[in-house]
């Protein structure tokens, strides 16, 4: 296990440099004169070269991206070009909207595919559960944008119930009210993600009642149904779980979306405007913070995998 | 005519017979048939202008002569979804072709080049896997700001990268197998055993793929385009008339309506082509949750 967390851990590590090159590259090598996009197409030469010594873009590519990584393990993420806040502040601030709704999601999206996906896998063969595989697959293929917009429409516009727009200004000091602002966004994800991890849910399961295991227990009396909870389930979960490694990536990226549409003060909204304003420093160390938490979280989803799975400990 | 060709016919042929056979293939292949004529048509008839305003006419219901209602400046909806399958099929095709190359070219730079490079590309990939289409098309839109290429070229990128890691191992199989082998005996070049033996061979995995990041190219248009990222205002897209109407949902909200649907039968309609190729090219694969993890890898929440 130590070995493997060691391994694993390092494979982190250079996934971290090689996000942090790409994007760093990406940003500064192919865009030509990042001081230019800054002052815009009306500064003039000497506006745009003061801009450059001021930001430092004069500087040697290599040495820049020394100096942003080196502040990275200060914690320090660099400074807006713009208004001059620190990243790091300003990210910690906006993750108290964007971590929330992603785990209210997840929590939406488990509680659709989970058991729903058993369900449907229970009923292989009968209407019911044709209906519901349909349903879940069509489900899967609606734009979040769209699926948010008719929430809206039957959840804030007909019924009234929830607000249909916006969070609170003072934040988590009425967490009633927070919450009620997240929970038609994280609905919207949560129904869209829920879709497909019940599709997933649905595969793993009728994969198991294949299994020997799974026939064993049925043939020593238990119903197919009961076979397939008390042995086939257990024996999906793993499965599953890297399946939900995926779907958080997909959640920081519907969170982004999700945030535009909702008007929530998030770091995906934040960044959707960084790019727009072309903030390149912000930009840079935000999207490096988005792909790391990808990274981070495929990372820990296959150290609880290896935890768990014994035949992975022997083979290792 | 050779015999490798008749063969090749013929397994085409089966795959068709598969499809059709079943709802989902059949359905799908309808649907991409009336999207691509839909398409087809708009480049020659439409109702109406679909950048004609006519205010006296705004916020019709649907009925003659808008069959599907006008917006907020009276445009006519039909038309304005007609032009937008235009750009759909565009977006899909042209991240279809952008995957295609990457993932052909990273692929076999994974499978079949000296040890130390194949590694090396091989742990690449896998890490670039972790980019998000959407963070890889914020890259490109802070660069070169937003537009129809944007999506084009992130969703290529994300999802050649995808097909590159699947087919990796279907091609190291492949080469080390005995008719290719026999082939370099013979004395084919790497080029021709490539072109005559390697890609035929993983087409099946590879066309599967290339279906799905089709479906993932529309939904990212709707949402790239939302987001200010992908089409502009101009231009008749689906993605734009979606977020375009949906300034006026508390008041009009059915309006909403038909672009989604657009969007999400054609993306359905990838997704089920997807699936249904992956069963005719292997009926073992129609409960494998890799397969289906696979699948769900498609982040449908790009949009």
């Amino acid at each position: 296990m130590i070995r493997y967390t060691l391994v694993r851990g390092a494979l982190l590590i250079a996934g971290l440099l090689v996000a942090s090159a790409v994007i760093f590259l990406a940003l500064r090598v192919f865009p030509g004169d990042v001081a230019q996009l800054i002052a815009g197409s009306k500064a003039t030469p000497a506006q745009v070269d003061a801009l450059r010594e001021a930001l430092g873009l004069n500087r040697p590519l290599p040495v820049q991206y020394a100096e942003w990584i080196g502040g990275l393990f200060h914690g320090d993420l660099g400074t807006s070009q713009l208004s001059g806040a620190s990243v790091a502040e300003e990210i910690a601030l906006k993750a108290q909207v964007t971590v929330p709704l992603m785990a209210l999601s997840l929590i939406i999206a488990l509680l659709i595919g989970v058991p729903l996906g058993i369900l449907t896998a229970l009923l292989r063969g009968r209407r019911s559960g044709t209906l519901v595989n349909v349903a879940a697959q069509a489900i899967a293929a609606v734009p979040v944008i769209w699926a948010g917009m008719m929430l809206v429409v039957v959840f804030a516009i007909w019924l009234g119930w929830l607000p249909a727009q916006g969070f609170p200004r003072n934040g988590w000091a009425d967490p009633g009210r927070a919450l009620q602002a997240l929970l038609l966004p994280a609905l919207t994800i949560g129904v869209v993600e829920g879709a497909m991890l019940l599709r997933f849910v649905r595969s793993a399961t009728l994969q198991a009642s294949g299994e020997d295991f799974v026939r064993t227990a049925a043939a020593k009396g238990l119903t197919r149904a009961r076979a397939l909870i008390l042995h086939g389930v257990p024996a999906v979960g793993l499965s599953v779980l890297t399946v939900l490694g995926v779907q958080i990536a997909g959640l920081i990226v519907g969170s982004v979306v999700i945030e535009q549409l909702f008007t929530l003060p998030g770091i995906g909204r934040m960044v959707v405007a960084d790019v727009g304003t072309r903030d390149l420093v912000k930009v840079q160390s935000e999207l490096l913070v988005l792909t790391g938490s990808v990274l981070v979280v495929g990372f820990l989803v296959d150290l609880v995998h290896h935890l768990i799975d014994p035949r992975q400990r022997e083979s290792a | 005519m050779t015999r490798a060709a008749s063969v090749r016919r013929s397994s085409g042929l089966r795959t068709w017979r598969h499809l059709w056979a079943s709802g989902g293939g059949r359905f799908s292949v309808i649907v991409l048939a009336v999207v691509v004529l839909t398409a087809a048509v708009s480049l020659v008839w439409m109702p109406f202008d679909p950048r004609t305003t006519d205010i006296a006419a705004r916020w019709g219901g649907p009925g003659w002569p808008h069959l599907l209602g006008t917006d907020g400046t009276g445009r006519d909806l039909l038309s304005l979804i007609m032009a937008g399958a235009r750009t759909t099929v565009l977006v899909a095709v042209g991240a279809g072709v952008v995957a295609t190359l990457v993932g052909v070219l990273l692929g076999a730079l994974g499978a079949l080049t000296a040890r130390g490079i194949r590694e090396t590309v091989a742990v690449l990939v896998d890490i670039l896997i972790a980019f998000p289409v959407l963070i890889i098309a914020m890259m490109i839109s802070s660069v070169w700001g937003g537009s129809l290429w944007v999506v084009v070229w992130s969703v290529g990128i994300g999802f050649g990268v995808n097909i590159a890691r699947v087919t990796r191992p279907e091609l190291r199989r492949v080469q080390q197998s005995e008719f290719v082998l026999a082939a370099r005996a013979n004395g084919l070049s790497a080029p021709q055993i490539l072109a005559q033996h390697l890609l035929p061979n993983v087409a099946p995995v590879f066309i599967v793929q290339l279906s799905w990041s089709m479906a993932v190219a529309v939904l990212a248009e709707a949402g790239l385009s939302y987001l200010g990222f992908g089409a502009s205002v101009v231009d008749p897209s689906w993605g734009i008339l979606l977020a375009d109407l949906q300034r006026y949902i508390a008041v009009h909200p059915l309006s909403v309506v038909w672009p989604g649907l657009a969007i999400t039968v054609t993306v359905l309609a990838l997704n089920l082509l997807g699936d249904g190729l992956r069963e005719a090219s292997d009926p073992t694969l129609r409960h494998n949750p890799r397969a289906v993890a696979a699948r769900s890898h498609v982040p449908a929440v790009i949009a």
